[in-house]
């Protein structure tokens, strides 16, 4: 199958004041169209600068990037970020942070469209009663809510999302995580997001994709998660295969993460 | 638990008051000697009023106490009936003096008392010179607005262009240093030089030019700190949304920027409203920084506290005001 997203020999190195870093060596990987992709392993191993690049604000060492059909060269709206923390601009309301970008993508559409469009996507993340508040009048969580929808209003070809429920309290991460399910499906998108969160991975991905530790990280192992959607947290839990999968993945960030594949180890070979 | 009242009320009257109490202390007063002895002086003033001896015995233990404060024997005399006349007479054996510390100081009390006619007329046109305070610093305040707008005009683009560009700082940098701590005294003459030609507009454009070279620094610096400390996250969701140049800059940039930016201005304003004194006193124009210099000139002295007094409570006013503004922009982003 052809791929949507091509992430080929990527190398990322930082110049730092102990000479250059090179946080990502020989990243290779290929997203279909419509999957979901989550990215995990350490802190610090370089999952936000892999996204980054591929939202096109950090610029290649090496290395290729092409996103349906065309190398990324620099950020644009067709990749709706969301950042990890939700960056919004705090002199305008959740609506006006919205509309920035729904003035760009639908410049042919009437103001009334373009407004409908904003109230749609925050409406449908659960903001359609404070879409005129500034993000300083909202909680932690609203803010996120209004990062989602500024993203998915601009329709992108791909989501790309870094951490982006990292600092909510468990509730409020479930009911994003199902609104984001849900937009997802809806709209047919394809995801990368980066997490820390084992069950966030499996619950929301199709696969996993775990990256070795830095600095010269890259990809330890990719696991497949074809659990039928749309899913239900209570039906994955009652699913042996979850704990397999979920057993796999804790494996490998515990014992694995610290070995580039390709290079034999006692460790390996033990396994 | 200290009341807001007490803090923000008693206690800086209370430092006016001291300090309005060390000064009338170390100022001078106005006394009198008498020219000859005060038999000779009673003979004169009896000649010259009849019935005079009734003030006479009024004014007797004064004049024979030394010092002869200027102050008590006004008040005396005008508690007389034919004070007028008594005074007359009275004051060609007086011989008047300064005495205190600092003896050339004019006194509270003959602050007040000079400069009561400009605060209570404030705006009374009497003469070209001859105004009432709040109609000189009305003067001075347009005057300021004009070089302080000058100054914003271009002092805040040039911070833009420093904050965007580190080949623009690179080159600029030095000489803006250079520039920066020059004296507005030294200004004021190129300033004069420079609008040679426009005749008897010279003072004005001179004085304009040198408000808003002086003043434009703090603008320029703090708004190119802003600009460069504009987080990067929210020029990234410019990035994503690939807005354009101008969408960036009024949609992002300047709005990040504002605080800065107004810190700037208040620091700006601060200091266009001191150099107005300095252009004022050189080119002469009437405002209160004029009237200040002429008022030295025909040895005024009161008028010259009245001035500075005016000049600091506006001055004050002037940065509580954009104070507010600032704070304003500050609770928004
Ligand atoms: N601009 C930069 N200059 C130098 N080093 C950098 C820069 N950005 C990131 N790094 C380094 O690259 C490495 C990876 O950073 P990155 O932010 O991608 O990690 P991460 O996997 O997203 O971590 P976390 O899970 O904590 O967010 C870190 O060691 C970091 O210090
Ligand atoms: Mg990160």
């Amino acid at each position: 199958m052809k791929k949507f997203l091509d992430i080929s020999r990527l190398i990322k190195t930082f110049p730092t004041p102990k000479g250059p870093l090179t946080v990502v060596r020989d990243f290779d990987l290929g997203v279909k169209k419509g999957e979901f992709i989550t990215l995990i392993g350490h802190s610090g191993c370089g999952k936000s600068t892999v996204l980054s690049m591929v939202a096109g604000l950090t610029e290649l060492t090496e290395g290729v990037i092409i996103l349906a059909g065309k190398e990324v060269t620099e950020a644009g709206p067709d990749r709706g970020v969301v950042f990890q923390a939700p960056c919004l601009l705090p002199w305008y309301t959740a609506f006006e942070n919205v509309m920035l970008g729904v003035d760009q993508v639908y410049y042919t559409a009437t103001p009334l469209e373009r407004s409908q469009i904003a109230e749609y996507y925050l409406t449908i993340v659960g903001l359609g009663d404070s879409m005129h508040k500034r993000p300083a009048e909202l909680s932690q969580g609203m803010r996120q809510r209004c990062g989602i929808a500024r993203a998915f209003a601009l329709s992108p070809k791909m989501l790309l999302l870094d951490e982006p429920f990292g600092m909510l309290d468990s509730l409020t991460k479930y009911e994003l995580q199902d609104v984001l399910l849900d937009l997802w499906q809806r709209d047919q998108k394809t995801a990368l997001m980066v997490t820390h969160d084992v069950d966030e991975a499996l619950y929301l991905s199709d696969r996993v994709v775990m990256m070795t530790d830095g600095p010269e990280a890259t990809v330890g192992d990719i696991l497949e998660v074809n659990f039928p959607r749309p899913r239900t947290r209570k039906q994955l839990m009652e699913d042996p295969e979850y704990y397999r999968l979920r057993e796999h993945l804790i494996g490998f960030l515990e014992e694995r993460s610290h070995l580039r594949p390709g290079k034999p180890s006692t460790a390996a070979v033990a396994h | 638990m200290k009341s807001f009242k007490f803090d923000g009320l008693v206690l800086p009257l209370f430092g006016i008051l001291l300090v309005l109490a060390l000064w009338h202390t170390v100022a001078g007063k106005k006394i009198y000697v008498l020219k000859e002895s005060i038999e000779v002086v009673h003979a004169s003033v009896i000649e010259a009023v009849p019935g005079g001896e009734a003030g006479w015995s009024t004014l007797k233990p004064l004049l024979n106490k030394p010092p002869l404060e200027a102050a008590k024997i006004a008040a005396a005399i005008k508690s007389l009936p034919n004070g007028a006349e008594i005074w007359t007479a009275l004051e060609q054996n007086l011989e008047e003096r300064r005495v205190g510390l600092i003896s050339s100081l004019p006194n509270v009390v003959e602050t007040w008392q000079a400069s009561k006619l400009y605060i209570m007329e404030p705006f009374a046109k009497r003469g070209e010179m001859d105004q009432g305070i709040l109609r000189f610093s009305w003067y001075s305040l347009i005057l300021v607005a004009e070089g302080y707008s000058l100054a914003l005009l271009i002092g805040t683009p040039i911070g833009f262009f420093l904050g965007l560009s580190p080949m623009f700082t690179k080159t600029f940098d030095p000489l803006i240093q250079i520039l920066r701590p020059v004296s507005p005294l030294a200004w004021l003459p190129l300033g004069l030089v420079l609008f040679l030609s426009a005749g008897k507009d010279a003072g004005t454009y001179g004085a304009l030019f040198t408000i808003a070279i002086c003043s434009m620094w703090p603008t320029v610096l703090n708004t190119a700190v802003g600009v460069r400390a504009v987080p990067q996250d929210y020029l990234n969701v410019g990035k994503v949304l690939k807005l354009s140049r101008f969408k960036t800059l009024t949609k992002i940039l300047i709005p990040a920027t504002l605080p800065y930016m107004f810190t700037g201005f208040r620091l700006s304003l601060g200091i266009a409203w001191l150099v107005i004194v300095a252009a004022e006193m050189l080119t002469g124009r009437p405002g209160v920084g004029g009237f200040l210099w002429q008022e030295y000139n025909s040895l005024v002295y009161e008028h010259i506290i009245l001035s500075i007094i005016t000049i600091g409570v506006i001055g004050f006013i002037l940065d509580r005001l954009m104070s507010l503004i600032e704070a304003r922009f500050k609770a928004i982003s």
